[in-house]
């Protein structure tokens, strides 16, 4: 050795792998404009789709005329549900167990819903036609408020169900009901109440919301009649998932069906499930025999595509006097629009609802959920969160500030006496969840150390003196919150989809000069997975990084997967590929052992090679192994190094984390300056810092538009009033706060690298902590609970009903 | 989102547009910044056969002093107006009412003749033209007139400018030296049309309110100049009792609608907080 010769970490450095933060390699052609989306597929003799839609909320559709749209020049068809009806896809199947109408089949039930398809050789004479499509509507009784669809008179939405008591999951109690589901132990949580000394009950609503990707939804559909195949390009999350389901549906062999996601911009959520115009696509590219393209407009996607929460939940807590929980319960209305087509886990109605008890040691708990039918778009997709984990984090985030403020404690010291400890884990909620691990007391610590949570609560008590004393006309409010995910879906004795387990996979095939290339059943939409699983592998195999090609969302080359949603990429894919990585390490150790003339055992790993142990300078490096792979492995072994893992977790993950906000809100106008958000997440082994910051950036902006301004908003007639971005609060850079991020490492026990996801943390726990935040500035005046969105004029009208204005 | 097919036109000069619009007759529509008339169309609520862009007509571009006036161009941008040391000079709250249009890129592209003639009372240089007493200028068949801003808006999208006429500049006369100026405009974000907002422009005299001028955007069909309320001020200290009143009198003019904004009712309190506020800041910069 001479001092030229690299040290292991000088080695372990040029790797870029896990914990380095390494740039982004996909920015290389994002910030080029080099990205190749849906809509840049251009295909020869390709057509456009576009729907004629419903201006009704709920209507029977009387008479279609297509006659019109069908003689604007370049209309090559007119799709209708009597067209769908020969090829039996009037109606499709959703993921939740229900089905759903493709084109509207004697009513329209939700405004802007789907109702004639128009095909033509140019997006303009499309959309020409389609405003062509004379429709004639008997208008019907509209119902929007999910509290008032179980009423003995409720217009009836779904005529299709007339006299069905049976629903997916079970029993359906009224017309408009669709499930009911619960969990914990209600006997055991009635017992806490009785005993308990405070208890407190709000209706906490979380309005409707929508995932609002810079992408909408679009495909290219291009069918094959002499082979006989279907190949999909689309915005997909779960380019497996659509490809069975595109089979079952369209009774193509799923072999013949090729699904592709190109890039995509954005998903959360909003892109997990089948929507009409895929199928009308397909449908339409049967029809004609070329390909045909549908783009979805901004409009359509916030009013049809899939929306976000509508839970409206009754919460209550049960306390002894001195602050320590004993008991929740929780009713919930849950708004899934006119179709059943939430995406969640087929098991789970209401998705890791029951992961409610949040942070807290809570012995006994019960919470029931009925799901209802309304006129609204269908959905309830996990907006940048696992299935309806932000819903239960809010409800219970403020359910903890309202009890501390009966109690008269610090919500911040409620918390942390009601946080599990840490000696607790893994813990087993009342719920039934093993929490994998976790250290909340610190991490709550920390962050009220970095903001120096008692002094802002001094500044707040002066501040609040000084507004009655009429001096400011400012209140000062403090959110403080601590939030526990659970992600990574999932095992499979809890979840599957459509009978599908929630495993997922990594296939990894290392070339002979030690570069290679990893496929995988996830796909990124904007997370960096091309960056960070190559991390993943250079850390397990001792390559480069930037040796690795990662492609995900061919379903021809990547091995089958359930797709990115829920946090589930890191936990279920990341594993597979370290798992991959470590057979091929296996293999690599053997093929060195046998170049080294030693036993297996004999080896030892370090950083990019294996070596003899007490004679490091014998040692073959694995970009040597993987050549040797190809030409001298041991007799008897077959030639080259690949290998593929298809991982079923054995648990979910619990990433967890600690958030404080302060705001001044004008309570003149209701504007609410942020003046600080300090974010610690604990997403257990950090992959790649630099991205995690950029995830957390992400999701909480989006938590401070849900917070502070979103809302689908529907009149009582069904129109939706929030349909674009002129009234659909999507904050720029301008009105988002500056951020303040920090960490804590807890790894994950059962996890292969002890990582647990990160990218819908901030979504979950961001959203409370605004919420709280606002509330607190106006606790002291005795206000409980103000509901979202905490808009101008909404804090405004809290101001007034307090008499803030007089 | 596709707007539906229309013939594009783009005259040289006035006259040529004038008489483009005399041939097309309601088959035509101007086109200016074009930030209100593409959207619509784009929603297909207009379906003009015939556009006709009047970007190419240079003398409908410029800003220049005119005696005791400052005459702009109809098809001068919001950044240029931003941009104006002569309007900065003379009339900076042209520039701060500007600068609160939108976003710096609609502002390249947003004209001021476009905002003011459009007839929408979310937009926000029609209050301050009034609040200024600006004169407009529209050339049609039968030649030129001028019609003041403050007689000039009947409703939403109904002005006072007739079929076939194009409206060329806009002139303002320059508000005596030493006036004090706000505009305060709540908005929920940037790009957002004003939930409510108060054009303010006085001068003081001796430490009393010598003149004044009040306009209140998008809180009736039309944008609205509060004489009632200038009349309270005009004589006053600018107290608190004096100042509440104005704003109640201001308040009492205004018949907002409901919208994701907010509740007709708490638009008009907008309203009055807004005038507060501006009151109070255009008393600091008035000077004597």
């Amino acid at each position: 050795m001479n001092d030229m010769t690299p040290t292991s970490a000088e080695r372990a450095a040029k790797l870029e792998g896990m914990g380095c933060k390494r740039k982004r390699v996909e920015d290389i052609r994002f910030t080029q404009g080099k990205g190749n989306y849906v809509d840049d597929i251009k295909l020869p003799n390709m057509l456009y789709g576009e729907f004629n839609r419903s201006p009704y909320g709920h209507a029977h559709v009387k008479k279609i005329d297509t006659a019109k749209a069908a003689a604007v020049p370049g209309v090559v068809a007119v799709l209708t549900a009597e067209t769908l009806k020969t090829v039996n896809l009037a109606w499709m199947p959703t993921l939740a167990g229900d089905v759903q109408m493709v084109l509207a089949d004697g009513y329209v039930l939700f405004q802007n819903q789907e109702v004639a398809f128009v095909i033509a050789d140019s997006r303009e004479a499309a959309a020409d036609a389609a405003d062509l499509v004379e429709v004639e509507y008997e208008q019907l009784p509209v119902n929007v408020d999910p509290l008032k669809a179980m009423a003995p008179n409720a217009p009836v939405i779904r005529e299709d169900l007339k006299g069905k008591t049976e629903g997916a999951h079970g029993k359906r109690k009224h017309y408009n009901h669709i499930f009911s589901w619960q969990a914990g132990d209600k006997a055991a949580a009635d017992a806490a109440f009785a005993k308990a000394d405070v208890t407190i009950r709000e209706m906490i609503s979380y309005p409707r919301v929508h995932p609002c990707p810079l992408e909408t939804c679009q495909c290219v559909a291009s069918f094959d009649k002499i082979k006989g195949e279907l190949t999909l390009y689309g915005t997909f999350q779960a380019p497996h998932v659509i490809r069975t389901v595109g089979s079952l549906i369209s009774k193509i062999p799923e072999h013949k069906i090729h699904v592709i996601s190109p890039d995509v911009g954005g998903g959360f959520g909003n892109k997990v499930g089948a929507y009409p115009g895929y199928i009308c696509s397909i449908v339409a590219s049967i029809v004609t025999g070329v390909p045909v393209k549908w783009t979805e407009s901004r409009i359509d996607n916030l009013s049809t595509t899939a929306f976000a929460r509508d839970f409206h939940m009754d919460m209550e807590l049960a306390c002894t006097k001195d602050g320590k929980l004993l008991g929740l319960r929780c009713y919930t209305i849950a708004d899934h629009g006119a179709f059943d087509a939430c995406a969640n886990a087929t098991k789970w109605p209401a998705g890791l609802f029951s992961i409610i008890s949040g942070s807290y040691d809570i012995p006994a708990a019960h919470c029931l959920v009925d799901g209802v039918y309304t006129n609204k778009a269908p959905g309830g997709v996990a907006y940048r969160c696992s299935f309806r984990v932000t819903e239960a984090a809010y409800c219970v985030e403020r359910a903890m500030d309202i009890m501390a403020q009966k109690l008269g404690m610090d919500p911040a010291d409620f918390r942390m006496k009601n946080l599990i400890r840490r000696e607790q884990f893994p813990y087993t909620s009342a719920f039934g969840w093993q929490y994998d691990s976790g250290d909340y007391q610190t991490a709550l610590t920390k962050a009220m150390e970095a903001v120096s949570y008692r002094k802002l609560r001094d500044e707040q008590k002066q501040k609040r003196e000084a507004f009655k004393r009429g001096e400011t006309r400012e209140l000062m409010g403090i959110g403080v919150i601590h939030f526990t995910e659970i992600v990574g879906a999932g095992p499979s004795r809890n979840c599957d989809i459509l009978g599908i387990a929630m495993f997922d996979s990594a296939e990894i095939r290392i070339h002979p000069t030690g570069s290679g290339i990893c496929r995988l059943g996830t796909k990124s939409q904007g997370q960096g997975h091309e960056t960070t699983y190559a991390q993943i592998i250079a850390t397990e195999l001792g390559l480069a990084a930037d040796s690795i090609t990662v492609e995900e969302g061919n379903t021809d080359t990547a091995p089958y997967g359930l797709g990115t949603y829920g946090s589930r990429s890191t936990p279920v894919s990341g594993a597979a590929t370290a798992m991959a990585c470590r057979k091929i390490k296996a293999k690599a150790q053997m093929i060195a052992a046998y170049m080294l003339e030693v036993h297996d055992d004999d080896l030892e790993w370090d950083v990019d090679r294996f070596r003899v142990k007490g004679n490091p300078e014998r040692f073959k490096t694995m970009t040597e192994l993987a050549w040797a792979a190809y030409h001298e492995v041991p007799p008897g072994m077959e030639p080259g190094l690949e290998a593929v893992d298809y991982y079923d977790p054995p648990n979910f993950t619990f990433p967890f984390g600690a958030y404080i906000c302060v705001v001044d809100v004008d309570v003149d106008t209701g504007m609410i300056k942020v003046r600080r958000f300090y974010a610690l997440d604990d997403c257990g082994t950090r992959i790649n810092p630099m991205i995690i910051e950029g995830q957390i950036h992400g999701g909480l902006a989006e938590a401070f538009g849900i917070a502070m301004g979103q809302e689908i908003h529907y009149d009582d007639d069904g129109n939706v009033t929030t349909a674009s971005f002129l009234d659909y609060f999507l904050p720029t850079a301008v009105e988002t706060p500056r951020w303040e991020t920090d960490w804590t490492t807890t790894p994950s026990p059962h996890h292969p690298i002890g990582a647990k996801g990160v990218g819908e943390s901030p979504n979950v726990g961001g959203v409370p902590c605004f919420s709280n935040a606002v509330n607190d500035a106006f606790a002291f005046l005795g206000s409980t609970h103000i509901q979202m969105p905490h808009d101008h004029w909404r804090v405004w009208t809290a101001a007034e009903k307090l008499g803030l204005h007089a | 989102m596709i707007p539906g097919s229309f013939n594009y036109h783009r005259p040289k000069s006035v006259q040529e547009a004038v008489g483009l619009l005399a041939k097309l007759g309601d088959d035509g529509r101007l086109l200016a910044g074009g930030h209100s008339l593409i959207p619509t169309m784009k929603l297909r609520l207009a379906t003009p056969a015939n556009l006709i862009d009047l970007g190419g007509i240079a003398d409908l571009k410029g800003i220049r002093a005119d005696g005791n006036d400052i005459v702009v161009g109809a098809m001068t941008t919001q950044h240029d107006l931003i941009a104006s040391d002569l309007l900065a000079s003379k009339i900076p709250i042209l520039r701060e009412t500007s600068a609160q249009i939108a976003d710096p890129q609609v502002r390249y592209v947003g004209t001021l003749g476009g905002n003011v003639a459009n007839g929408d009372p979310a937009n926000d240089m029609p209050a301050l033209m009034m609040c200024l007493n600006a004169t407009f200028h529209a050339s049609g068949k039968s030649g030129e007139r001028k019609i003041a801003a403050r007689g000039f808006y009947q409703g939403l999208y109904a002005t006072a400018l007739q079929s076939g006429e194009v409206l060329t500049a806009i002139r303002i006369p320059v508000p005596a030296a030493g006036h004090g100026y706000a505009y305060e405009k709540l908005k929920r974000k940037i790009g957002d049309f004003a939930t409510a907002a108060a054009a303010v422009v006085l001068t003081m005299k001796g430490g009393k309110v010598n003149s004044c001028a009040i306009a209140l955007t998008n809180v009736a069909d039309k944008p609205l100049l509060a004489e009632e309320a200038t009349k309270i001020l005009i004589g006053s200290a600018l107290d608190a009792a004096t100042v509440k009143r104005a704003v109640a009198a201001a308040e009492a003019i205004t018949s907002p609608a409901e919208d994701p904004r907010g509740p007709a009712q708490y638009r008009t309190k907008m309203a009055g907080v807004m005038l507060t506020r501006a009151l109070a800041r255009a008393k600091s910069l008035a000077k004597g």
